[in-house]
């Protein structure tokens, strides 16, 4: 009997992202479409930034759970249009990356508060951080330096 | 030339711009002026040859020979490359790695609004893709020319040096050629001749806030995307970048 795709999504829902393991990679809103092609599980899959070295990881590990639930026949189909926004990122993933410590993505185009004090007396200090998806700022109030997640 | 030639061209182009101005650009790994700016560099390579493996994936797809993204990049020599001489040119020192990422940026971004309408939905969604990373390139290098150009008397020297040395190739960018015009009549690539209005008229407004006085002369120097003439840096380029695979053909990790 082959799991329907509700409990697949269910499954995927427990894969953590390899940067940010506390968001899933359907948080991250990056598990396109989940579909039965026959007796072979086609997932679909939109990388955040292009050249994102997390990508071949995330693949790799969406395989190996759905190996681990049985699943053996996946094929993971990279699918680039329409191209991932961080508007798909989930209200639970948002809430997790505040409390991770990342400021979660506004259209302000920076964060809206401190993860940690709440603040809203920030400075940026670079556009660019410690992985492509986020920028570096800092806290005027608490003093800690953070991670922004970028709105794209 | 077949409409498929031209299309092949057209996409080593695209690839080869951002795959040696990748290259160029992750060079400064390790040795940029301040750490944020070290990762900025790095993560604005990691995008170009993310986007690379797109463009020079595609076009080993049209080419129909069985040659890979990797086969391109790595096994092919200089008279081969397609990329703009702009992009080739040595990073100089922080200012002048900065101003031609800035030049380059304006065009990369007009380019690939002007690539999201092309009639090849896999050129459409490659570039919609790009698109995205490129905005944030062109913020960033514009902030950081203006804030260098209007900063203290020795950087504004610098970023006007910047802007000498590179200008002249500024012109190959918007000159057409056969290909360009194949590919504008198939409804893929966008006119360059209104391209280079829309990025004239931005340039100004960036140079004028980083108190920069562009060059008067409008001699261009060209030969890169044809692969006529190269620039001797792009030579000297590739020993570095395809080292690996010269030394050990098929080599994997």
């Amino acid at each position: 009997m082959t799991p329907d795709v509700s409990t697949i999504w269910g499954w995927l829902d427990q894969v953590p992202d390899p940067e940010i393991p506390v968001i899933s990679v359907v948080d991250l809103g990056i598990v396109r479409d989940v579909v039965w092609q026959g007796d072979t599980l086609e997932v679909a899959v939109t990388p955040t930034y292009s050249g994102c070295p997390a990508t071949s990881v995330i693949a790799m590990d969406i395989e190996t759970a759905l190996y681990d639930r049985g699943i053996t026949n996946v094929r993971i189909k990279t699918q680039i249009a329409p191209p991932w926004t961080t508007d798909w990122l989930s209200d639970k993933g948002r809430a997790k990356l505040t409390e991770y410590g990342i400021a979660p993505p506004s259209p302000a185009g920076g964060p809206d508060a401190c993860p940690r004090c709440s603040s809203t007396h920030l400075t940026r200090i670079s556009q660019f951080g410690s992985t492509p998806c986020k920028a570096h700022w800092r806290c005027d109030d608490c003093l800690e330096p953070f991670d922004y997640f970028k709105c794209i | 030339m077949t409409d498929q030639t031209a299309l092949f061209e057209y996409l080593l182009r695209l690839g080869d711009n951002t795959l040696v101005l990748g290259h160029r650009v992750s060079e400064w790994c390790g040795h940029a002026p301040v750490l944020e700016e070290d990762i900025a560099l790095a993560n604005t390579a990691l995008d170009l040859i993310g986007q690379t493996q797109m463009w020079l994936g595609l076009a080993g797809e049209v080419e129909g020979a069985g040659r890979s993204a990797d086969d391109l990049a790595m096994l092919r020599d200089v008279w081969d490359f397609r990329n703009l001489l702009l992009v080739e040119q040595p990073n100089g020192d922080f200012g002048q790695t900065l101003m031609r990422q800035c030049l380059f940026d304006a065009f990369h971004f007009e380019l690939l609004t002007g690539l999201t309408h092309a009639s090849d939905d896999r050129i459409a969604a490659i570039a919609a893709k790009a698109l995205k990373e490129v905005t944030y390139h062109l913020d960033r290098s514009s902030e950081t020319v203006i804030g260098l150009g209007d900063g203290t008397e020795e950087s504004h020297r610098r970023m006007q040096a910047a802007l000498d040395l590179l200008w002249p190739y500024v012109g190959e960018m918007f000159t057409p050629d056969a290909v360009d015009d194949a590919m504008h009549a198939a409804g893929i690539a966008p006119d360059l001749i209104a391209m280079r209005a829309r990025y004239d008229a931005r340039l100004k407004t960036i140079l004028s806030e980083a108190t920069l006085t562009k060059p008067d002369s409008s001699y261009a120097q060209s030969g890169g995307k044809t692969g006529f003439r190269h620039t001797e840096h792009l030579g000297h380029m590739l020993t570095q970048m395809q080292w690996l695979q010269r030394a050990y053909p098929g080599a994997t990790w």
